[in-house]
């Protein structure tokens, strides 16, 4: 079903609201991987508004769809969504990195409630994926398993084992995206490690590849909803994203990987991610049904 | 035991240990359907193959792909499931080390990585297939708790214990038949417990601490040296390597004064490290001498062979022994007059 224009809408507010607060954490701990916070967050705002079946009240409800963050680094963007969800205290983003807080750039599960994998290293993220996926096949439970990679990421030769055993097992139950912002800590993807034909990649590794513009929240959906449909092969989708989005001086620049940012960067981002809101709004109202 | 689960000599001399260990988990999964099995193309060479043919909804065999075993195990892990693993040693300690390190130990979860042809035990296949590093690498990931069984019948008592007890187990086991220890000729009361050496051989002349394969061949160097040289030779099965029995060490030290360790591993950061370790922290100098591989890569060949060229097997141990009685070094129970 097409996402309607009130979704849609209900959805870009929300969206606003988690990356204004994932550049506030930014600032607030210093620095982080603001480039890729910033490009997952459209796909991260709308499994934990939208589609991820979970509670705040129980954490660790055994029935509760699982998010397995590959691309770990994304934890400003990962902690702000949970916080704004509720299942951490909103003040914990205001020690983000500092000595002896519970949350750092990457996410450790046994600290900060409702992350399901502690990730940071690369090309981990798919087989933790595949081994809940397979859980709920042996305890007869249909709870799904959502995974999000990024890009540069995989270089790593582990995630290509994790492709080949979810299409051997028909883990259809998985449901993987990419975050393909095209950058990575020393240049640009195809500069640094070809990745290309990636889309042909990861058929030839069984799965069903559906490519779409990943800072738009409708055709995220209807990526999603397509996957949760099939039941022959599992789903990839390779989401064309911008580093740095939405903040205009960092789109598109693997510099922005990681970077800091001082009171000037962060008013000037502020006036940028309001732009960009009145930019998506407008292709909400004229898209939406 | 879990479920009344008992081995006997019989099992061990007719069943190699690692399909003892199979048998074990087979058992297991009867009363526990939590269990899952992974393999990574080693399913009839680890003997975890005999879990997927009795419960093949619960057997993951994902190809030759160690890291995504860890990863899939840790996952399964975390949605409630206790999963065990089998490969080869030298791979679930390198090939995988970061999902090990990361996936399973960082995370906590409780995943039991049974790892075989351990050591020098698949000698034939040469320095690519030695776990010689291991217990080096495994000992020095937080949370884990790390097992070398003596033989048959200690392996099933530590698969045993790894699923009774929460959290990483990492046992090494060996390729192939063990000389059975505690068999029906085994005089003493048996009793397996993690983190508490057995004391196989009581003795107040030197200690002898070893582990996995390396337990028999003390125990042999002992009884021989108690009617050759009249020695009374203590051995300890320090079947644990982590958390490792300081008190059976520091006591060791107190009564004996003279300590030797052999083990079918690298010297360097395995068993012998450790037992170094808690003796220079207690600030209990005495006599010691390390037997295992001395830093080098060991030559192909039967286990039994390089064992005997490493110097770990009961010639070797009766050896060091000897050249460790003449040591000269104070006996007396004042400290106090030592630097």
């Amino acid at each position: 079903m097409p996402l309607s224009k009130s979704e849609w809408l209900a959805l870009e507010k929300k969206a606003h609201e988690l990356r204004n607060l994932c550049l506030d954490t930014t600032y607030w701990a210093g620095s982080a991987h603001i480039g890729g916070d910033m490009s997952v967050m459209d796909m991260m705002t709308v499994l934990y508004h939208k589609y991820l079946n979970i509670k705040v009240d129980d954490p660790n409800w055994e029935d509760r769809d699982r998010f397995i963050l590959s691309k770990g680094h994304a934890g400003v963007a990962y902690a702000a969504v949970l916080v704004d969800k509720g299942f951490n205290d909103p003040e914990q983003l205001k020690t983000f990195n500092l000595s002896n807080s519970k949350m750092g750039i990457h996410l450790d599960s046994n600290k900060v409630v409702g992350v399901d994998a502690s990730t940071g290293s690369l090309g981990h993220g798919l087989s933790i994926a595949l081994g809940t996926a397979l859980a709920a096949r042996v305890l007869g439970k249909d709870y799904k398993t959502y995974c999000i990679l990024g890009d540069g990421e995989c270089d790593e030769g582990s995630n290509w084992e994790a492709a080949m055993s979810i299409a051997h097992f028909k883990a259809t139950n998985v449901i993987s995206f990419v975050d393909r912002n095209k950058c990575m800590i020393d240049g640009r993807t195809e500069d640094v490690m070809n990745l290309e034909p990636f889309v042909d990649k990861w058929k030839a590794f069984g799965f069903i590849v559906k490519e779409v513009d990943g800072h738009n929240l409708s055709e995220l959906c209807d990526a999603i909803d397509f996957a949760l449909n099939q039941n022959e092969a599992p789903v990839m989708i390779v989401a064309n994203t911008i580093k740095g989005a939405g903040i205009d001086f960092m789109a598109d620049d693997y510099h922005w990987h990681y970077g800091a940012i001082d009171e000037g960067k962060y008013q000037q981002a502020k006036e940028s991610l309001e732009k960009y809101y009145k930019q998506r709004v407008a292709r909400a109202e004229k898209e939406g049904v | 035991m879990a479920g009344g689960l008992t081995y006997t000599a019989l099992d061990s001399t007719e069943l190699s240990t690692a399909e003892i260990y199979g048998q074990t988990l087979v058992e297991l999964g009867k009363e526990h359907p939590e269990i899952v099995g992974l393999t990574a193309d080693l399913a009839g060479s680890t003997k975890i193959g005999v879990f997927g043919k009795a419960y093949p909804d619960r057997f993951f065999n994902v190809g030759i792909a160690e890291q995504n075993m860890f990863g899939v195990a840790a996952g399964m892990a975390k949605a409630g499931l206790v999963p065990f693993l089998s490969t080869f040693s030298v791979f679930a300690s390198l090939r995988s080390a970061d999902q090990l390190h990361t996936d399973i130990c960082y995370q906590n979860v409780n995943a039991k990585i049974i790892a075989t042809h351990s050591g020098t035990s698949f000698g034939q296949a040469g320095s690519t297939h030695h776990a010689i590093c291991d217990l080096a690498v495994v000992r020095s990931m937080p949370n884990v708790t790390l097992i070398c069984p003596a033989d048959g019948v200690e392996t099933a008592e530590a698969v045993v214990a790894a699923y009774e007890n929460k959290g990483p187990y990492y046992i090494r086991i060996n390729r192939g038949f063990d000389r059975v220890l505690y068999g029906k000729d085994y005089p003493r009361e048996y009793k397996f417990e993690v983190g508490k050496a057995v004391e196989v051989n009581p003795g107040t002349d030197i200690t002898v601490i070893a582990c996995g394969s390396c337990v028999f061949q003390a125990y042999q160097a002992a009884k021989f040296l108690e009617n050759a040289d009249g020695l009374k030779v203590r051995v300890l099965d320090m079947h644990t390597i982590k958390p490792i029995d300081k008190e059976a060490i520091l006591k060791a030290v107190q009564d004996t004064r003279r300590i030797i360790t052999v083990e079918d591993h690298n010297v360097i950061g395995g068993l012998g490290s450790a037992v170094a370790e808690v003796m220079a922290e207690a600030g209990k100098g005495c006599a010691f001498t390390r037997l295992g591989i001395q830093d080098t890569f060991a030559p192909i060949g039967l286990h039994e062979d390089i064992m005997s060229n490493l110097g770990i097997d009961c010639n070797g141990i009766i050896n060091a022994i000897r050249e460790a009685m003449n040591k000269d070094f104070e006996e007396d129970d004042n400290w106090d007059d030592e630097v």
